[in-house]
Parts: structure tokens; C-alpha cells; sequence
């Protein structure tokens, strides 16, 4: 029977790797029994998901900008080549 | 169709910009990208036959976020590249393997201004993470990179690439549950 140390790395691992069907059922049968892996499973899923939905907002942000700064600094680069 | 190295800036500079801010988290370095990405593509010779010059131009940019990436996690020192699954995971768990600190629910955030304000909280817990796992993180959650091009862009082996994963997911879900 695995812990709940274990299935937490053994759920990570399921996000990077398919699981042997041993580690699967191991999986399955402790999320069964116990309410805090399973939530734990189901925030790393929403993290995932929420996380690309940030990187989607930032480069939607159109208040997100370069600095004239960077921008000079950029140009004058630029001109050496151009 | 822009073929102006200096339209590109005007056109694409703030897009750019928001693409690597979006993943490196550091102004500074995603000025530089970008920078680097725009003198990459006046080198190249066949920029002016570009049709897309966007998609073109981050394509560019996502390598050389990646080579930005590749220098933090170099900088780790070979005894903190972990090989044991379970190496120093003391802060969460008791020595019988539970939870020390057992998850609890969380409110999913219902409308869109309690969405903006999780991701600002998630933004804050990503820029506490150390950069090693904020960076391998990114590559996978956020641009679902395979695992073999993640060790091979890091020269890292899978088994510290499923660490790495998962103390970022750990310390991730503990600084939002602290938070949120």
C-alpha cells in the first residue's frame, strides 16, 4: 500500500511520464481511500491549467510593454547591423 | 509586410516582450531575449522572405528563452541536482509518510476577477519558487515541452527532471494554499 509521500510523487510523475500499469493501480487504489491525495492530484491539474492561462493573459496584456528604455537600447544595437 | 529590423521592434517588440516576460518573470532578462532574438533574425539571411514575421520572430525567441533558461540551471551546484525521489521532502510530510500538512479544498475562483486575482497570487508563488524549478516548470506546464527536450536542453537526466518537477509543483501548491 503506498503512502501518501509516495503517491504524491508518483501523481507529479503521472504530469511527465506514463505510469507502469503497477503504479497506476497503486495510484488509483490510495486516491480511493484517501482525501487529501486526491485533492492534491486535482490541484495539480488546476495549477497546470492556471498557470497557462497566466502565460495567455501576460501576452495578452496590452499594458505590458517595453520600456523606451529597452527600446533605445534595442534600436541602437539594431543600427550597428542594419 | 514588415522587413525593417526597426518595424519589427515597433510591431512586435511589445508582443515579444510579453512572450519571454511571460516565462523568464524578470524584465531585464526578457528585454535581452528579445534584443537577442531581434539581432538573430537580421543575421539570418533569408529574414526579408519571412511571410510571418511574428511567428518567425518567436520562434527565434523561444530558443533563445530556452538558453536563458539553460544558464540558471547550470549555475545549480551538482550536489542540489537531485536523484533521490524523495530527498529532503521533510517540510511535508510526517516520517510515516503523511501529509504534515494535510491539503484542504480550495475555492475555484468563480468570476473573472477572482480569476485575475489567483493568477496574481500564483505569479507572486512562481517568482518565490528558486529559478531552477520556476524555469523547468515553465518548459513543462506552461509550454508542455516533452521531457527528453527538457533534459536535453537542460543536459539534465529524467530522473532529475521529475524531481525538479515535482518540488516545484510542491512548493507551488504550498505557497498558493498559504495565499489563496
Amino acid at each position: 500500500m503506498l503512502n501518501c509521500k509516495r503517491t504524491s510523487v508518483l501523481v507529479s510523475q503521472s504530469l511527465d511520464r506514463p505510469l507502469t500499469w503497477r503504479e497506476r493501480w497503486a495510484v488509483r487504489l490510495h486516491l480511493l481511500i484517501c482525501v487529501y491525495c486526491r485533492r492534491f492530484a486535482q490541484q495539480l491539474q488546476w495549477m497546470r491549467r492556471a498557470m497557462q492561462g497566466w502565460q495567455q493573459q501576460v501576452a495578452e496584456d496590452s499594458e505590458v510593454a517595453l520600456s523606451q528604455d529597452a527600446r533605445d537600447r534595442i534600436t541602437q544595437q539594431l543600427d550597428k547591423f542594419y | 509586410m514588415a522587413t525593417n529590423p526597426h518595424d519589427w521592434l515597433n510591431e512586435h517588440g511589445d508582443y515579444l516582450y510579453r512572450f519571454a516576460l511571460a516565462r523568464l518573470r524578470n524584465p531585464h532578462q526578457a528585454e535581452d531575449v528579445v534584443q537577442e532574438t531581434l539581432l538573430a533574425a537580421i543575421k539570418n539571411p533569408n529574414y526579408a522572405a519571412q511571410s510571418s514575421p511574428r511567428t518567425w520572430l518567436t520562434g527565434i525567441l523561444k530558443h533563445k528563452i530556452i538558453d536563458c533558461m539553460r544558464k540558471q540551471v547550470r549555475e545549480i551546484p551538482a550536489s542540489e541536482l537531485l536523484t533521490e525521489e524523495d530527498a529532503n521532502m521533510d517540510e511535508f510530510f510526517d516520517n510515516t509518510g503523511h501529509w504534515a500538512e494535510k491539503p484542504v479544498a480550495w475555492d475555484i475562483p468563480q468570476d473573472a476577477l477572482q480569476q485575475k486575482q489567483f493568477l496574481q497570487i500564483l505569479q507572486q508563488c512562481m517568482t518565490r519558487l528558486p529559478q531552477k524549478l520556476a524555469a523547468i516548470f515553465t518548459m513543462r506546464d506552461v509550454d508542455e515541452m516533452e521531457n527528453e527536450e527538457i533534459c536535453k536542453a537542460l543536459n539534465i537526466t529524467a530522473t532529475n527532471a521529475w524531481v525538479m518537477l515535482y518540488r516545484a509543483r510542491m512548493g507551488l501548491r504550498k505557497c498558493l494554499e498559504m495565499h489563496w
